[in-house]
């Protein structure tokens, strides 16, 4: 019988991992623009600040959200209005959802309970998100329809073909990785990556199936609507695509659903091909052993880099000092920001110390510091990939719209096919 | 909680089936069939069919509907093309007595069913137990069914395509 504690764990859990998809978006915007200014050899963000604090062009979030909440949200007379309300909450909503099944660390045994950490593990995990995704395609057919505005229309109908053409190689993809690892449960699918191939490699899906992981991870980009598949929005062809008459929240909406959607994708990756939470070589057993030993490393490490980057701040803050500096706050942001880190560097080494002195971790301790292990290892590859998506944004020019089909269809769905084939025939041969 | 989750699910895909026929906007009406398709895969989810559960929403409400959608959108019909074809009252008649009819049919047939009887078995619904049956038991229709959807796409890029 469920009793409420059962229903507290599970609100934790989805607080959790939407608490965990909503934070990476400030990261991703902030990796977008810091990204495209590195890449292309600029400053980037560099002037919102707050009391002269401006962490690198970080606050320009909050100038960029203030800005969105204060803006008038439109609604052109010519359109359908219901739908075109509701059009970006599904494109929302409905992408979040879809983090239910994604699992963050291994099964945490603590109280003599047993705490999944996946909010639903579903039999057929990987298929819900598939499932989820397809439903997301909705939001913006819906919005480039209602806005009554054929660039608009133009933008979801290119949206939709391409989905449809993409999921087909995206789901083959996956049917490799399901016959290796014979289940389609993504905690199962991520347990069986913590073994060792060879001796000496971890087995990730990337090193079992690569070419399953190169059509995956290209299908991926293209599901999510980014460069070099962005074609739904084009300004040179149909000015901004689907969202062309939307403004204010409700633009920002889309906006964040996107990059919701690198974040699903990117989890995904790392959970079918990256080893997910796994940290490489070390599986759950041997983490909780050696806790104490990671824990020293953990605090130790963290409290030096802590340090370091404390003195490269104030070193920083005294060369614009000497330099004559801005003239007004900014000029201090250096001092705060490394005093900041010389507190949280000596509270982690004076922790450090204190476990020198400790004996043993106590089990529900050996068992959390392994946790945060794999929820480290975890959100780590996650904002990994994160950055790839960004990486390839800046970095590659966009397709046309007869390549990208040619692309899908007759390009990754045969291969998709070579795959599977190849793969059985593996396991054939292997298991003789 | 379980017994209002099938009222309220059950509700929602008769309404979504009702307002899919009765609505004149095509798109509307496709959308009132996407809610229909996704409450009944709810009540299916209900019986811990998760496979099930997850077909019903990837291709029916995913896949179908969106090309459904796609064609709706392509041919972007205007008011005017939309007027509806007078009925009479003989063929409404009619309609209302095969109605009962089935309706009739449908309570004699399912009233017998006692659903607080129906033991599930293990695995019921979920990605093995499908495969298994799909597979073994249910092989030759499978294999018939997949033949009909090859001869379906043959046949409309033959027709697509006028040159080969």
């Amino acid at each position: 019988m469920a009793t409420w504690v059962d229903y507290a764990i599970i609100g934790g859990k989805a607080v959790f991992i939407w608490g965990f998809a909503l934070t990476l978006l400030p990261v991703l915007i902030w990796f977008e623009r810091k990204g495209a200014a590195f890449i292309q050899d600029r400053a980037g963000p560099n002037r919102a600040a707050i009391l002269g604090i401006r962490l690198a062009g970080f606050i320009h979030n909050i100038a960029d959200v203030v800005k969105l909440l204060m803006k008038e949200m439109m609604i052109p007379p010519h359109v359908n209005r219901t739908y075109f309300m509701i059009a970006p909450v599904l494109g929302f909503t409905f992408i979040l959802s879809a983090f239910a099944v994604i699992p963050w660390a291994d099964t945490l045994h603590v109280a003599g309970r047993e705490i999944s950490m996946q909010v639903a593990d579903l039999n057929a995990g990987i298929l819900f998100i598939l499932a989820i995704t397809s439903l997301n395609v909705y939001g913006i057919v819906l919005a480039g329809w209602s806005s009554n505005n054929k660039f608009a229309l133009m933008g979801g109908l290119r949206s939709t073909a391409q989905m449809i053409s993409y999921e087909i190689p995206l789901g083959l993809a996956l049917v490799g990785v399901f016959m290796v690892f014979g289940s389609a449960q993504l905690n199962e699918i991520v347990r069986g990556q913590g073994e060792l191939l060879f001796g000496f490699l971890p087995k990730w899906g990337l090193f079992v199936q690569p070419l399953g992981a190169l059509l995956f991870i290209v299908a991926a980009f293209a599901e999510t609507n980014r460069n070099p598949f962005d074609l739904p929005e084009g300004e040179s062809e149909i000015v901004a695509g689907y969202h062309v008459e939307y403004s204010g929240m409700r633009f920002a909406l889309f906006y964040m659903g996107e990059y919701v959607a690198i974040v699903l994708a990117s989890a995904m990756i790392v959970t079918l091909f990256f080893g997910g939470w796994q940290v490489p070589y070390l599986p759950t057993e041997k983490l909780v052993a050696s806790a104490d030993t990671l824990l020293k490393i953990m605090l130790g490490v963290g409290g030096a880099g802590a340090l370091a980057f404390a003195g490269l701040m104030l070193f920083w803050a005294k060369r614009m000092k000497d330099g004559g500096g801005f003239g007004d706050l900014r000029d201090k942001e250096g001092i705060v920001l490394g005093l900041a880190h010389i507190a949280i560097g000596g509270a982690m080494l004076f922790f450090f110390w204190k476990t020198l002195s400790l004996e043993a971790l106590p089990d529900w301790g050996a068992r959390t510091v392994a946790l945060v292990a794999q929820i480290s290892a975890f959100a780590a590859k996650t904002i990994f990939w994160c950055w790839v998506f960004i990486w390839v944004r800046w970095s590659l020019p966009r397709f046309r719209y007869d390549q990208l089909m040619r692309l899908g269809w007759k390009q990754m769905i045969p291969l998709s096919f070579v795959n599977i084939f190849v793969t059985g025939l593996m396991i054939l041969v292997m298991n003789r | 909680m379980q017994v209002a989750l099938f009222y309220i699910l059950a509700t929602l895909s008769v309404a979504g089936g009702l307002l899919m026929v009765g609505q004149k906007n095509p798109l509307a009406g496709a959308f009132s069939l996407i809610l229909s398709l996704c409450s009944l895969a709810g009540l299916v989810a209900m019986l811990h069919a998760e496979f099930v559960f997850i077909l019903q929403v990837l291709v029916y409400a995913g896949a179908i509907m969106v090309l459904i959608i796609f064609t709706i959108m392509l041919l972007n019909l205007k008011k005017e093309e939309l007027q509806e074809a007078p009925v009479g009252w003989m063929r409404l008649l009619l309609t209302a007595t095969l109605c009962a009819l089935g309706a009739f049919g449908a309570i004699q047939v399912f009233g017998e069913v006692d659903p607080g009887q129906v033991e599930l078995a293990t695995g019921f619904g979920n990605i093995e137990s499908v495969g298994r049956s799909m597979l073994s038991d249910f092989v030759y229709p499978f294999e018939v069914i997949s033949l009909i959807l090859l001869v379906a796409v043959v046949g409309v890029v033959l027709l697509a395509k006028k040159v080969i």
